[in-house]
């Protein structure tokens, strides 16, 4: 076994690589960009080298600084997680020939799959059913067309070496074939450099289902059964299972057959994933999958396989690398109940699943599993981190194992109502809704499941009166003084008679909200509400809920509604604003003008350079308006000469 | 320490029927309360939203951390005077907390009658300044007035305590390094220019505050100049050019978050010089003093039945129990807080004066604070009494609650009456909070005492002169007596003229004394040096 490794990845993965290690005695070595300097796949290694700036152009893509930083720490071996350089075979090369060990498959078996139409050329060779396509070299539009009609439409035109579905167009009918061949084409040349497309059947109720597999230096491959990843939105998975919801012996059979035979076919070693496309249209079949691609890394979704086999692919990855055989055979390897995986991303859901960033100011997720349930949070960040735009915005991975699905199911569902993100927005409440979907709990599941019910799960139901009036009970800061036994604190509300209601103001989106809170005779606080909401409510129930700067998130179930919170001493702009004119601060002569009579300017343009006392001031524009009057040039003037007038329509 | 046990019960007919009419007392006047809370007439309210300000009361809770208690100071004052509604004397005074600490808070209200300076507006300012001086409590002033009353000019400028000893007051107080923030929301005319000139910092609120010495009528008169109220003394003209105030505010609420700032950067910390302990609620139920207290003030009851509910653990250390037993004199805690109380339980005698004042020696040696629980009709007359020095043994009493210098804090909780109201703290005695319960009176003598002493005299009179006084005739003559004096016994004609600093309910005793207590203690307790007393 190695004494040392190194991790070439960041974030979650990092970390999880990292836990391994640790048990099995293996120390660990981080890489880090700038945003990255305090991060916690930081702080949990033994040691970390900086590899430069935030961009992954700049530092988790250069294979060169990591090899040199595996050089300079003495790491025997890299595992690069997944993404970034996971699967560049000549990063690789570099790894092996700077004497290091690369912690998965070789080289040229990463050739193999890497190209999607070539592996499809090998796959069909060692036999493994492909879904019927072309895949040739030759891209005249007339041969595409021609073989798109042997295929049969429904087709699909996907980018060669595409991936995350960049340059991938269904077309229904011949007549549109070529309109959507030339948006493709555009579409990969951007995306990869590379405008070579393949054409194949395109599947009508499909679903995502892969093949975890296992392969040794000595030849041996074993399946680790499968993982359902139908439930994706633009082909990002979303919730990831295992087993495959519905799955028959005869099917498990032919996939796992053909997964080994695949991996055998380009002498695999380390953890690998096939992926298929199953026809679920006709329920599950032997005979309708059809081999996608082999991803010749770890899976962001291991943890499901991990759970449900009661293995750890981290430490066999290890162990293969460090020259050992496969721990376990075959028949050794048994599926133990139901796992699902979420994905938690910083995203805004409603708003087409933006990529969210921000500051994870409150971040919580639940202590305990579900009663009779097992859980793991796989995530690389803490509370206080920041989501950065540099990289992949996932915030943690919520794993969770029952005895059977509708178990797992259920605990998901309370794990995400139980996890807390306050500071950026999350997909937790998408998570909820789509764990709680009729045709998901039932497992009937398609690759299309989200696009049709997409309004449903993203849809958000407004606060209800009780989040409002916990939101501005909260950022009132009733009882936010450390009770004392001074009866100023401890008497809140106190009146000889009636009580006084102090003003609260919220926004929710683009609502203003005003409530007004006050204490009731019993010392309980009571929040009044405008129109839509109750007009009067107490709080019973503790709510749970964050303060973040300027906002407060009150959490219900798994969604969590943010408030801002206008902070009434922050208006200086509109105290600029409220300027309407600007004067001299001194005596001095007007050097220069820059702006004329008439002129619209904005915030902060310099509008006249005044000299005095031998120093030159730029008098600026306090505020975007139009120049009523200025100063001429030359102009000798006193302290408090108005030197600008805006136009009346300035005015806040 | 023992409990005091308690000898009421609650389920009697006695009880009953007091607690039904101490209730009524309180509901009236909470009804009353909530008349003068809305401040002005509708029209006048309307008139004041419309350009964009808040009511005193909403600028008040804006000001206060939210769930502040308020101490509402003089909520009565001008009830049923000068013959028109002025709620509150149009202005609300009280203690409330900003920022986690104790401020006198002092607003004038625009919707009645603008705000301007009644004869008891003065009054009530200067009572609201006399407790921040007292208590060394920050004082903010929310300023919206049309300045003195003029048809009360002769009432409210020339005197010591008139109008210019708001100023005077301000001036010293910041001398006393007691902080003076002033946020105009509304006119400050004249007069009135000076509280925020006055302050040690001031806000201006845009289009809503002016401060000038003259307003555009009167520099239009003095020299024909045409200038609008804002460019005369408006926010801008004061922030950026006089310097006449330091903050430039936007509207009201960005007005009142900046005073908010200005007190937490007081750099003021409450130190409470008193062994504390932690609070416990008394062993009775703070709302059956309602039934404690019987419907005739001259009906006895034993004042520990009250103590019993108001203080900590209802647990009372009496002082010389079995010694003049009209006055009940002892050590308690009140919500925490080490207090020496001093209670009637009859009329006072020559023991319970000296009872007494060797008590409040006791206390002022001891720094414990004074809470006097007053229900006197007054010391014991007689030829035996007076043979007997009560007049000397009394003047002891007097002297000591005079000279006394811990903080002293008089409830009355029944009749305040004669020489007993000095003897008991009252107003004259300047306990620091003197606050009154519904059901209380206060007069020089009883009603029936005033009138019979005064029939007494009348049928001398004419007995003298060989006439005859017929009984009709007598009680003819009393009856207007006795209802003057309860006219102007009644506790809203003292609040209505400040004579105390409020009507309280009953029921929240404990929490208005525990509140008027700690926020005293924003003052260190000084040391007593007594008088010569009489031997």
């Amino acid at each position: 076994m190695f004494a040392k490794i190194l991790i070439a990845n960041r974030g979650e993965i990092a970390c999880r690589v990292i836990r391994t290690a640790r048990r099995m005695g293996v120390r660990t070595v981080a890489v880090y960009s700038d945003a990255d300097a305090v991060a916690l796949h930081v702080e949990m290694a033994d040691e970390a080298v900086h590899i430069g700036p935030s961009p992954v152009g700049e530092s988790y893509l250069r294979g060169d600084k990591i090899v040199a930083a595996a050089l300079a720490t003495g790491a025997q071996a890299i595992h690069p997680g997944y993404g970034f350089l996971s699967e560049n075979p000549d990063f690789v090369d570099q790894v092996t020939a700077a004497g290091l060990v690369f912690i998965g498959p070789s080289a040229a078996s990463i050739r193999a799959m890497g190209l999607k139409d070539a592996a499809k050329r090998l796959m069909e060779k060692a036999g493994v059913p492909v879904v019927p396509g072309y895949h040739g070299e030759a891209q005249e539009i007339v041969l595409l067309a021609s073989k798109a009609r042997e295929i049969g439409y429904p087709v699909l035109i996907k980018a060669r070496a595409g991936g995350g579905g960049k340059g991938m167009r269904r077309v229904e009918h011949p007549d549109d074939f070529s309109e959507a061949l030339s948006g493709a084409r555009r579409e990969a040349k951007a995306a990869f450099g590379d405008d070579r497309v393949l054409v194949e059947k395109y599947i009508d109720k499909p679903r995502h289902i892969e093949v975890q597999v296992f392969g040794d230096i000595f030849g041996n491959v074993v399946h680790l059964y499968e993982r359902d990843c139908s439930a994706q939105r633009r082909h990002q998975k979303v919730i990831e299972e295992a087993p495959a919801p519905g799955m028959t012996p005869a099917l498990r059979k032919a996939m796992t057959e053909a997964a080994v035979k695949a991996a055998k076919a380009i002498d695999y070693s380390g953890a690998g994933t096939i992926e298929f496309i199953v026809d679920a249209s006709q329920g599950l079949k032997a005979d309708r999958f059809w081999f996608m691609e082999m991803n010749t890394r770890l899976q962001v979704e291991h943890p499901v396989t991990e759970m449900v086999t009661g293995t750890d692919l981290v430490e066999w990855q290890l162990r293969v690398a460090s020259g050992e055989k496969l721990p376990k055979t075959q028949s050794e390897i048994t599926l133990s109940g139901h796992a699902f995986e979420a994905r938690i991303y910083a995203e805004d859901a409603a708003k087409g699943f933006l990529p969210a960033t921000g500051t994870l100011h409150h971040l919580k997720f639940p202590d305990t599993a579900p009663e009779g349930a097992s859980m793991r949070v796989e995530t690389g960040v803490r509370a206080g981190d920041a989501i950065s735009p540099f990289y992949d915005p996932m915030i943690a991975k919520l794993v969770v194992h029952g005895k059977n699905r509708q178990a797992a199911l259920e605990a998901l569902g309370i794990a995400l109502s139980q996890t807390e993100i306050a500071g950026s927005t999350v997909n937790t409440a998408f998570l909820a809704a789509l764990a709680a979907d009729a045709d998901f709990s039932a497992g009937d599941v398609d690759t299309g499941l989200i696009g049709r019910h997409q309004q449903a799960l993203t849809a958000v139901p407004p606060p209800s009166s009780e989040i409002v009036a916990a939101a501005a009970l909260a950022v009132s800061g009733a009882g936010a003084q450390t009770p004392t036994r001074d009866p100023w604190s401890s008497l809140a509300g106190y009146a000889h008679f009636h009580a006084i209601a102090r003003r609260t103001r919220l926004r929710y989106g683009e609502d203003d909200i005003l409530a007004l809170v006050s204490m009731r005779p019993d010392g309980r606080f009571q929040v009044a509400l405008d129109a839509p909401y109750d007009s009067a409510l107490d709080l019973r129930a503790a709510p749970r809920l964050a303060r973040w700067p300027d906002h407060v998130t009150v959490f219900s179930g798994a969604v969590g509604y943010s408030f801002a919170v206008p902070d009434p001493l922050a208006r200086a702009d509109e105290i600029a604003a409220g300027a309407d004119s600007l004067r001299a601060p001194m005596p001095g002569l007007v050097k220069l003008v820059r702006a004329a009579k008439g002129e619209a300017v904005i915030k902060g343009q310099p509008l006249l350079i005044l000299e005095a006392m031998k120093m030159e001031h730029t008098i600026s524009a306090t505020h975007d308006g139009t120049i009523a009057e200025i100063a001429t040039e030359g102009a000798q003037v006193t302290d408090g000469t108005v030197l600008v007038r805006f136009a009346e329509e300035a005015h806040g | 320490m023992p409990a005091l046990t308690s000898q009421i019960s609650p389920a009697s007919d006695t009880f009953r029927a007091n607690a039904e009419r101490m209730r009524a007392l309180v509901a009236d006047i909470s009804q009353k309360a909530a008349t003068v809370e809305r401040g002005g007439s509708d029209e006048a309210r309307e008139r004041h939203q419309s350009r964009g300000k808040l009511l005193p009361r909403e600028r008040l809770a804006q000001l206060l951390d939210t769930g502040s208690p308020f101490l509402e100071i003089g909520q009565f004052a001008a009830w049923s005077m000068y013959g028109e509604d002025i709620a509150s004397a149009g202005i609300i005074t009280g203690i409330g907390r900003v920022e986690g600490i104790e401020v006198m808070v002092v607003v004038n209200d625009a919707t009645v009658k603008g705000g301007t300076y009644y004869p008891l507006t003065v009054k009530k300012h200067l009572r609201a300044q006399e407790i921040a001086l007292q208590n060394k409590l920050p004082c903010v002033y929310l300023v919206d007035s049309g300045g003195a009353n003029l048809p009360n000019q002769d009432e409210v400028f020339p005197d010591r305590d008139h109008f210019g000893r708001i100023f005077y007051n301000q001036a010293n107080m910041s001398a006393a390094g007691i902080p003076q923030i002033a946020c105009v929301m509304g006119s400050c005319t004249a007069g009135g220019a000076y509280v925020p000139a006055m302050s040690d910092e001031t806000i201006m609120v845009r289009n809503q505050a002016t401060i000038f010495l003259g307003g555009p009528p009167l520099v239009k008169a003095a020299t024909g100049e045409d200038v609008s109220a804002e460019e005369l003394g408006g926010a801008e003209v004061h922030t950026r050019l006089s310097g006449v105030a330091d903050h430039f505010a936007l509207d009201d609420e960005h007005a009142l978050a900046i005073a908010r700032r200005i007190v937490k950067n007081l750099n003021r910390k409450k130190e409470i010089g008193l062994a504390l302990r932690d609070p416990i609620p008394p062993l009775h139920a703070a709302d059956e003093l309602y039934g404690i207290v019987p419907t005739d003030l001259r009906q006895p009851y034993d004042v520990r039945e009250v103590i019993a509910r108001i203080v900590d653990g209802s647990e009372f250390d009496e002082f010389k129990q079995n010694y003049g037993t009209t006055l009940v004199t002892g050590f308690a805690h009140l919500n925490g807080m080490p207090v020496g109380i001093i209670a009637n339980n009859g009329v006072l005698f020559s023991e319970s004066a000296l009872k007494g004042a060797h008590f409040i020696e006791l206390c002022c040696q001891r720094k414990i604070p004074l809470i006097f629980l007053q229900n006197i009709t007054g010391f014991m007359v007689g030829r035996k009494y007076e043979a007997g020095g009560i007049a000397k043994d009394g003047a002891k009493l007097v002297m000591a609650v005079a000279t006394a210098r811990v903080p002293k804090v008089t409830m009355i909780i029944g009749g305040s009456f004669g020489a007993g109201n000095y003897g008991m703290c009252g107003r004259a005695y300047s306990p620091r909070f003197l606050w009154m319960w519904p059901n209380a009176r206060i007069s020089v003598m009883g009603g029936e005492q005033a009138a019979t002493v005064l029939a007494v005299v009348k049928r001398e009179g004419i007995e003298r002169k060989g006439g005859q006084w017929s009984a009709e005739e007598e009680a003819k003559f009393k009856k207007p007596i006795l209802m003057k004096y309860e006219h102007e016994g009644h506790p809203l004609y003292s609040s209505a003229r400040l004579w105390d600093d409020g009507i309280i309910d009953p029921g929240k005793t404990r929490e208005v004394l525990a509140l008027s207590l700690s926020a005293a203690l924003n003052a260190e307790i000084e040391e007593t040096s007594f008088g010569v007393f009489r031997m």
